[in-house]
């Protein structure tokens, strides 16, 4: 299994390598650049910070310095926060992105497959109706719409957290983030384990060790879950890169330090530099939980072997 | 690893803070910034919401005064040459945070180093009045053609292009502060980190943290350091406008430098004591292509200004307080008297539409011949209320106008390049004067001269204005040249900016100006 | 899985016959299901209001009323979900972001269905160099973000909103893709794939006439859930002003709008979030009805 992982790992240089190539064309096919903005520049002041990020050089060549600059680590300049380094930004918010990440997918995970199972347990019943239901809307309805709601009803109303902010991260201020984003993971985690739970509870297996006197509950946990959770397992890989890497909305409108927010105004402001950064991070995170997943299905599942 | 230790040593602070505050409370100023700042470095300063910050950190020669017109800053005093060319400044005894004096010299390296072509500053044309400063930008000569030189430690001496009424104003600009040259050549680009930057205004930058918030505490080596009231401000950044009305209501924040202007009715019910509205030096407008079919007809340019009816828009569509333009350059504005307004102003809109329709006829468009065009606009709630309006006061007008809503950088660069027919624009002055917006139109303005109006009669005037030193007499030229552009109408003025802000009233000594300008050294809170 | 036992080319009007009593048992099964039912029902109300909007309203949907801006619903001047910050009514507005959001999401789902299926299946049938070959570029895509793809797209091709529709569909094919190919894989060893070999059927053939309809189960089912995501997805656009041009509009611009006022206007957002939430639900009964009809293991 290690060699597996080794030779996995060893696969992802040249996929990152065909990332960087896409993104970095992708984002230069963008019409605007990342000084045009409501005050016009006049062309030679435009000329000489185009030539101070070397920005005025053929792109081909551009395309060359930023990979023989990412060999050695240099994320380059931001070209919108200009005090800041790429890779200062990304360290900087990183850790609340990834922290608020991964406490939404834990939370969705542990109340996720609780109401999926128990859903699956009542099946067509009172109980697995409205469980679903309620997990429906999370998905239904946006964060953008969420978010100020939460901060409308305990910001304001009821006076019980703090509207937004980050406080230096205490735990006040993360929680509505937190539930925020973790609603819609506990909706899809819900309906994932509610599926492959009712196929499980059908199968041989859950029905020999029912047959065999075992007690219902240590049916469902020792043995149906086991077999359920795999599609939950496959799932949890990309949505984890997708959650610990941040969200736009709610980092804009909580206030919270993360690096959410670099991927669509990174992108908007033509923030060059910045947008390689992320699409960076975001790759590799994405790559190497995937990775993870495919190990924790040989560990959960005796019949896959990677040699 | 290190932000747990970070966080234990906050909270060690927090509680020291906490043990020995009681005694004699830190005054905190708590500020909901629209924007996350750039930088704080003032070469590199281009957004309103960087220059808050820096403003509060250091004192440009002259330096915004309670009311935000420009008062002694950094300067103790000057002369003036007869010729209005020649300006020569007494520095104040005054010294940066680190005990260092500042200098005539801190200056004049801080200028050369903005012009300086491979600093690669966006603002840095705002010195071009300057001799020798476009030179220098542009790379014809080297730093030392800049006419600006230290006679001593004490005196600077400026020699400008020609008279310019606006020079002290533009002094209070983040463009023309000083630098501390001793730091920026012991650290380069990182002479602005907390540990490093030193300053010479009343506040320090202590923290940056990006997303959140810049921290910035007294400086007590500021030469008028017992004047200052509060101890620490804080400017958070939030991009999102509901968020601060939010956090202004929960009381987490004491001033909110915007507002959510689609919640305005409420906001006058429920909020109407923290609410501030006040005329702000900009202009709203939307911007013909004038030198191509069908905006090369003036007749076509009129008709379609003309059919805008403004007081709707700002009574109806915005709300805000803002009042309907008539002309380029909003009123008050310096060294100006008042503006020349469009010549349908004051007649009832149902005349001025009917004139309209007969401008649009005489120009050959009607029914069987429908004026079509696309209206242009960057993202943003209120552009698209108010050309959704527009585009249906043209439609009365039988004009089809298609609107086509695109994020701000394709906008402006469109808009540089001449890729659109009509297009939302705004402007707000960089110095009090009139100069600052009638140059928009000007020929030599280049690609910023959106309509490419190109007249040269208006350009001529701007010349002839340029170069004359009696204050009434350039005013009396100025006023002429905007007759020209309300003729022409290359651009329809539709309102005039206020800014809107929400201010605690605990908040003291905030007084509502047009430069928009609220130094936190004037301000002090209620206990 | 829904595949016809040995039928093979030369029996193939009578593979088409067992194949149409399968789908025809499927079919009883889903209308035995009442939320699938309901959903229907639900659905096509919303898309006959839809496309018959300008008859259920004395109102255009771009008529703006000066002096009733942001009105609370309003009976007597037929405001029955009130008017926007334009003043103009809500109800009209809404049917016609139905046009759009409904437009949006089959549409875009088409474009996945139509590349994720075909790239899906060659890779599966194929197999071998070439099937690691587009599996590879499917996992690059799938590392790129998301946002940026779309944003990116969005920037370039802002103008046209059938490019919208495009765009959305070309992000949105990758898991179809996978899954038809995992399904492909399984059933290209049976009988009836081997027997249209032997008789010298053509790959492509294969492919169109025998491999992806029997793989048209999962994918109907990745179907229904895939409408509601790229509704979601456009109404996020939206939230970012990258969504469709002035004076149409979408559900997610109506939601966007309203989310800014729900303290003082909570009429402009819960009416098309009411909307927008009926149709993700249907959306969603629809798929699980679906899937529970045509896979006979589970009941």
């Amino acid at each position: 299994m290690l060699s597996y992982a080794l030779r996995r790992l060893i696969t992802t240089i040249p996929t990152l390598f065909v990332i960087i190539t896409v993104a970095f064309f992708m984002m230069r096919l963008a019409p605007g650049g990342p000084f045009d903005s409501d005050r016009a520049l006049p062309p030679e002041i435009e000329k000489n910070i185009m030539a101070a990020y070397d920005l005025d050089k053929p792109l081909v060549e551009q395309y060359f310095l930023y990979l023989g600059r990412i060999l050695t680590a240099d994320f380059g300049p931001s070209l919108k926060i200009r005090d800041f380094s790429v890779g200062e930004l990304i360290l900087s918010g990183a850790p609340a992105s990834m922290q608020l990440g991964l406490s939404a997918i834990v939370l969705a995970l542990v109340i996720g497959v609780s109401l999926g199972t128990l859903a699956a347990l009542r099946q067509n019943t009172g109980a697995d109706f409205s469980i679903m239901t309620v997990s429906m809307i999370g998905i239904a309805v946006p964060n953008f719409v969420m978010a100020p709601f939460l901060s409308l009803v305990f910001g304001i109303y009821l006076n019980l957290l703090p509207t937004s902010g980050w406080g230096g991260g205490a735990l006040q201020y993360k929680i509505m983030p937190i539930i925020a984003l973790a609603l819609p993971q506990i909706a899809y985690v819900a309906r994932l384990t509610r599926g492959s739970m009712v196929e499980v509870l059908h199968s041989n297996y859950v029905r020999t060790a029912r047959a065999k006197g075992l007690r219902e509950q240590l049916v469902v946990v020792r043995h149906a879950l086991k077999g359920a959770i795999m599609p939950v397992v496959s799932y949890l890989g990309p949505a984890t890169a997708a959650v610990m890497t941040g969200s736009v909305v709610i980092e804009s409108i909580f206030g919270v330090p993360g690096i959410g927010t670099y991927f669509v105004n990174a992108a908007l402001n033509r923030d060059y530099p910045l947008v390689m950064g992320v699409v960076i991070i975001y790759a590799v995170l994405i790559m190497l939980l995937n990775l993870l997943v495919d190990l924790l299905y040989a560990v959960l599942d005796p019949k896959v072997r990677y040699v | 690893m290190l932000l747990k230790n970070f966080k234990r040593v906050a909270l060690g602070v927090g509680l020291a803070v906490a043990l020995t505050g009681t005694a004699q409370a830190e005054k905190v100023l708590r500020v909901g910034n629209d924007g996350e700042p750039q930088s704080m470095d003032p070469h590199y300063i281009s957004t309103v919401q960087t220059s808050r910050i820096s403003d509060d950190m250091t004192l440009g020669l002259l330096t915004y005064g309670q009311d935000g017109e420009p008062i002694a800053g950094a300067a103790e005093s000057w002369t003036i040459s007869e010729d209005g060319k020649t300006y020569t400044f007494k520095i104040r005894d005054h010294m940066w945070s680190d005990g260092t004096p500042v200098t005539a010299h801190d200056f004049v390296y801080a200028w050369q180093r903005i012009l300086k072509p491979d600093t690669g500053a966006e603002y840095a044309s705002l010195l071009y009045i300057i001799e020798g400063a476009e030179d220098v930008n542009t790379g014809k000569g080297g730093p030392e053609v800049l006419a600006a030189e230290a006679v001593d430690d004490k005196t600077l001496r400026v020699q400008l292009t020609a008279a310019a009424p606006y020079f002290l104003a533009q002094l209070t600009h983040q463009t023309a502060f000083p630098v501390p040259r001793h730091m920026v050549e012991k650290h380069g680009r990182d002479w602005t980190k907390p540990e490093n930057i030193v300053v010479n205004g009343p506040y320090k930058l202590v923290n940056w943290t990006p997303n959140v918030s810049t921290e910035l505490v007294k400086n007590d080596k500021f030469y008028d350091a017992e004047n200052v009231a509060i101890d620490r401000v804080i400017y958070y950044s939030m991009e999102d406008r509901t968020a601060i009305q939010k956090r202004f209501r929960a009381g987490e924040i004491d001033v909110g430098r915007d507002i959510a202007s689609e919640q305005i009715d409420w906001l006058r019910e429920n909020m109407a004591d923290s609410l501030r509205i006040a005329p702000y030096a900009g202009i709203y407008y939307y911007v013909f292509r004038s030198d191509t079919e069908p905006f090369n007809d003036v007749r076509v340019r009129k008709a379609l200004s003309m059919a805008i009816n403004r007081e709707v828009i700002t009574d109806k569509v915005l709300r805000t307080g803002e009042l309907p333009a008539y002309s380029f350059v909003p009123p008050g504005t310096g060294n100006y008297g008042e503006p020349q307004y469009a010549d349908w102003k004051g007649e009832p809109y149902g005349e001025v539409f009917e004139k309209a329709k007969g401008l649009l006829a005489e120009a050959g468009y009607g029914p069987d011949k429908p004026l079509k065009v696309t209206l242009r606009y960057n993202t943003s709630e209120n552009h698209k209320r108010i050309a959704v309006a527009v585009q249906s006061m043209w439609k009365k007008l039988g004009v089809n106008a298609e609107l086509f809503n695109t994020d701000g950088k394709i906008h402006y660069s469109d808009l540089k390049q001449g890729d659109f027919q009509v297009a939302r624009a705004g402007w707000i002055a960089d110095y009090n004067d009139a100069q600052n917006f009638l140059f928009l139109l000007e020929t030599k303005t280049g690609p910023i001269n959106y309509s490419k109006f190109g007249s040269e009669k208006f350009d001529g005037l701007m010349a002839e204005a340029g170069a004359v030193v009696d204050l009434g007499q350039r005013a009396k030229i100025l006023g002429e040249a905007e007759a020209v552009a309300m003729e022409g109408q290359p651009i329809a003025p539709i309102y005039y900016y206020v800014s809107k802000q929400l201010v605690s009233p605990n908040v003291v000594g905030w007084v509502d100006n047009a430069p928009d300008r609220h130094v936190t050294r004037f301000l002090d809170l209620k206990q | 899985m829904i595949h016809t036992t040995a039928a093979s080319d030369a029996l193939a009007p009578m593979e088409e016959l067992e194949g149409r009593s399968l789908w025809q048992d499927a079919r009883i099964r889903l209308f035995r299901n009442k939320a699938a039912v309901a959903s229907m029902v639900v659905l096509g109300v919303i898309a006959v209001m839809a496309l018959f909007a300008p008859l259920l309203s004395p109102h255009p949907f771009d008529e703006i009323y000066w002096d009733r801006i942001q009105q609370p619903p309003d009976y007597a001047n037929a405001h029955w979900f009130g008017t926007d910050g334009n003043g103009r009514d809500m109800f009209i507005r809404i049917l016609y972001g139905a046009r759009v959001s409904l437009a949006v999401g089959l549409l875009a789902t088409t474009v996945s269905l139509v590349i994720g299926v075909t790239y899906g299946a060659v890779a599966g049938f194929v197999g071998g160099r070439t099937d690691n070959v587009m599996m590879r570029i499917v996992d690059v895509m799938y590392s790129l973000p998301f946002m940026f793809f779309v944003i990116m797209l969005m920037v370039v091709f802002g103008r046209n909103i059938f490019l919208i529709f495009v765009a959305l569909g070309a992000v949105e094919w990758l898991t179809m893709a996978r899954i038809v190919r995992g399904q492909t894989i399984s059933i290209k060893r049976k009988e009836f794939i081997e027997a249209a070999r032997a008789g010298g059927v053509s790959n492509f053939k294969i492919i169109f006439r025998h491999v992806i309809p029997n793989v048209l189960g999962p994918v109907i089912v990745y179907m229904t859930l895939t409408v509601p995501q790229v509704i979601l997805t456009e109404s996020f656009l939206s939230f970012l002003g990258l969504g469709v041009q002035e004076p149409l509009t979408s559900w997610g611009v109506l939601i966007a709008e309203g989310a800014k006022v729900m303290e003082p206007a909570p009429w402009m957002l819960i009416y098309p979030a009411i909307f927008l939430a009926l149709t993700l639900f249907a959306f969603n009964f629809i798929g699980d009805g679906l899937r529970d009809a045509l896979d006979p293991k589970d009941r």
